[in-house]
């Protein structure tokens, strides 16, 4: 059994088949990359693990309790946190309180009326806040207007922010999008860090083979919303299915 | 000092010392000469600025933190009022029990509009607001005359009598803070000033104090920045884990207690209340109110208030009489000329002059007075700097 079950699911948009039975296991602590052409229905993946939508048909559990019908914000608490294709951060906000935010949801829940307290005061979290970004290397950026900040930055610092709350299933949306070269290679040794340190579980979708040959230890492939196949990155290379998907994709 | 950091301290420290001498500062010219009339440090008006202070400070932590507009909250400032005045007709003249029941009535009615008004956003929420602020006044103007008195409205009659205070046969009781009578001033007059200082007006400023005290505390706080967060990007917050409904309720039933808090307080300084009070004019004042001095900012709102209401009671008492001995230097057609010009923007025509301001605002200063305040402080701030700077290059070649 995987922390994450996805069986049967189905979504359909109007006449399009976004998702057609899908089945999907990830393993406790492993890095589980989906990849697949544009439109395969990656993002709709994910969009129904976490609450955006609800399948038509199938169950999603995470870690033996079911998803659907959930809110967003109770499925985080349940211990997913989201990366999204694109950037979803706190544009009117610091890069600090950017972070701060979710070390608050994790601490205190999903609502708390704490009005009286300085933020300035809660100098745990403050220092936790502070380390992520030095592991992001934003530290610099801290006081700086979250929405002034560069597409790949941006990108780095919602997975901070989805970090710092330790969640135990990552979801990312194509992270390294639009980042320069070093700044990928640093998020690839970044997620791997923390996917051995910290035991995060991640699913990752990603365009940059680059990326998913790094850091998945399983990969599945999603074309026209089926999934082709599931399988080590060794075997994924060489199977002809795959290069059908893609090479199809290229003749566009 | 009291939990604040240095600047919102020193803030603090500049608005206290200007609400406690506003007396003195609102009265800057003496009696009899010309410009007496632009003084307003009369008891009646300085209650106005602070009481609409704090009823600005309320609105701008709903709109100003979380970007709901509500264009209905005048309404918490109706029933605020209403529920301070019965508190005197029946239990007691001490003001204190009726702004507390204003306040706590208030909150309830911000509870339930809040409730369903929150179910939708943006454009729908402000008319949500306003279909309820204005079923407010019809339920006051004509439903529920028996509790609202109609039209009229209630005042505290000579028939009253209060449970807790003893009211002399015939007379009609006055409102006091453990026998201080809100009307009570003390009048001081140093050369051709007079200097009033009225037991209301220093109530309704210690109350702004607190008020204005708790809302620096609220902005600072994290329950602050998950309102922001609100305002910058509710579906980020729903996947970080955080119910983004029960923050925006929240803040309304604070805002419409911050309301409630003025409606009670302008109850305790005059006694009466009418439906006009809920009047949607009455909504898009206080909207004015915190565009005009920089929504979003601890000081913008306060700021606001007392700008318009100065307009209103000061601009709108200007006549033509006036202007006429103003411009009685000039030739006689110029003077008249002059005259004929200003006209329209004064007396009752002071809504157009404030529209005016609004409008420069708006397009000039979109982060309103506080943002003028601030560009001021940084021409004079770069000024310093490059002293400095020429100071310190000045010294450089010497080491
Ligand atoms: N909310 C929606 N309403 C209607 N159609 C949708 C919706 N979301 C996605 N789709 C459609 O479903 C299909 C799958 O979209 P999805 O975003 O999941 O693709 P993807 O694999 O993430 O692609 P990409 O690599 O470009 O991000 C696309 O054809 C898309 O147009
Ligand atoms: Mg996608």
């Amino acid at each position: 059994m995987g922390i994450l079950e996805v069986k049967g699911v189905n979504k359909r948009f109007g006449g399009l088949q976004a998702l057609g039975d899908v089945n999907l296991s990830v393993a406790e602590n492993s890095v589980h990359a989906i990849i697949g052409p544009n439109g395969a229905g990656k993002s709709t993946l994910l969009n129904c693990l976490v609450g955006k939508l609800i399948p038509d048909t199938g169950s999603v559990m995470f870690d033996g309790n079911s998803v659907l019908g959930r809110k967003p914000h109770e499925i985080n608490q349940m211990g997913i946190s989201r990366v999204f294709q694109t950037p979803e951060i706190f544009g009117d906000l610091t890069v600090m309180e950017n972070i701060l935010i979710p070390c608050f949801a994790k601490r205190d829940g999903s609502f708390r009326m704490h009005a009286f307290e300085g933020v300035n005061h809660e100098t745990a979290l403050m220092e936790k806040a502070e380390n992520i970004l030095e592991d992001v290397n934003m530290a610099e950026k801290r006081d700086m207007h979250a929405a002034s900040l560069s597409r790949g930055d941006k990108r780095r610092l919602e997975m901070a922010m989805c970090l710092v709350q330790e969640p135990r299933l990552l979801l990312l949306d194509e992270p390294t999008a639009g980042m320069a070269r070093a700044d990928t290679n640093n998020t690839i040794d970044l997620l791997k860090e923390i996917n051995q340190k910290r035991d995060i579980t991640m699913c990752i979708i990603e365009h940059d083979m680059h990326v998913v040959f790094s850091l998945a230890e399983r990969i599945t492939v999603l074309a026209q919303g089926t999934p082709l196949v599931e399988d080590t990155p060794e075997n994924i290379k060489g199977n002809p299915k795959v290069q059908e998907a893609y090479l199809g994709e290229s003749q566009h | 000092m009291l939990g604040l950091n240095k600047k919102d301290a020193g803030l603090f420290t500049i608005v206290i010392v200007l609400t406690m001498l506003a007396p003195f500062i609102l009265n800057p010219f003496p009696e009899n000469s010309e410009l007496a009339q632009f003084n307003a440090g009369y008891p009646d008006l300085m209650q106005r600025f602070v009481i609409f202070g704090i009823f600005a400070i309320g609105f701008n932590i709903l709109f100003g933190l979380t970007g709901y507009l509500s264009f209905g909250h005048a309404a918490f400032l109706g029933v605020g009022s209403y529920a301070a005045i019965w508190m005197m007709k029946l239990l007691t003249l001490n003001v204190i029990p009726a702004i507390i029941m204003g306040i706590i009535f208030a909150g309830l009615c911000g509870g339930g509009v809040g409730f369903v008004a929150r179910s939708r956003s943006g454009i729908y929420f402000s008319i949500l607001t306003l279909a309820f602020a204005q079923m407010s006044y019809a339920l006051a103007y004509s439903v529920l005359t028996p509790i609202t008195g109609g039209e009229t409205g209630l005042q505290i009659k000579a028939t009253d009598s209060p449970l807790m205070s003893s009211v002399p046969e015939g007379e009609i009781g006055r409102a006091n803070l453990f026998g201080l009578e809100m009307g009570s001033s003390y009048e001081l007059s140093v050369g051709g000033w007079l200097f009033t200082f009225n037991a209301g007006y220093y109530i309704a400023a210690v109350c702004m104090l607190i008020a204005f005290y708790l809302s620096i505390r609220l902005f600072r706080s994290p329950f602050g920045m998950m309102l922001r967060a609100v305002k910058s990007n509710q579906q980020r917050m729903n996947y970080t884990g955080l119910n983004s409904k029960p923050y925006t309720l929240a803040a309304f039933v604070i805002s419409g207690m911050y309301a409630g808090l003025a409606g009670g307080l302008m109850v305790a300084m005059d006694t009466q209340v009418g439906p006009e009070r809920m009047f949607w004019t009455a909504s898009g004042e206080v909207v004015l109110m915190a565009i005009l001095g920089g929504v979003g900012t601890l000081i913008g709102p306060v700021l606001g208030a007392g700008m318009i209401k100065y307009m209103e009671n000061i601009i709108s008492k200007i006549n033509d009489n006036i202007l006429h001995q103003w411009f009685a230097f000039m030739p006689d057609g110029i003077e008249d000329f002059m005259v004929f010009i200003i006209h329209p923007f004064i007396g009752k025509g002071w809504h157009l002059t404030l529209g005016i301001v609004f409008m420069l605002v708006v397009i000039f200063l979109p982060g309103g007075l506080v943002e003028g305040g601030q560009r001021i402080g940084r021409l004079f701030g770069r000024k310093k700097r490059a002293e400095a700077e020429a100071e310190s290059t000045a010294k450089t070649p010497a080491e």
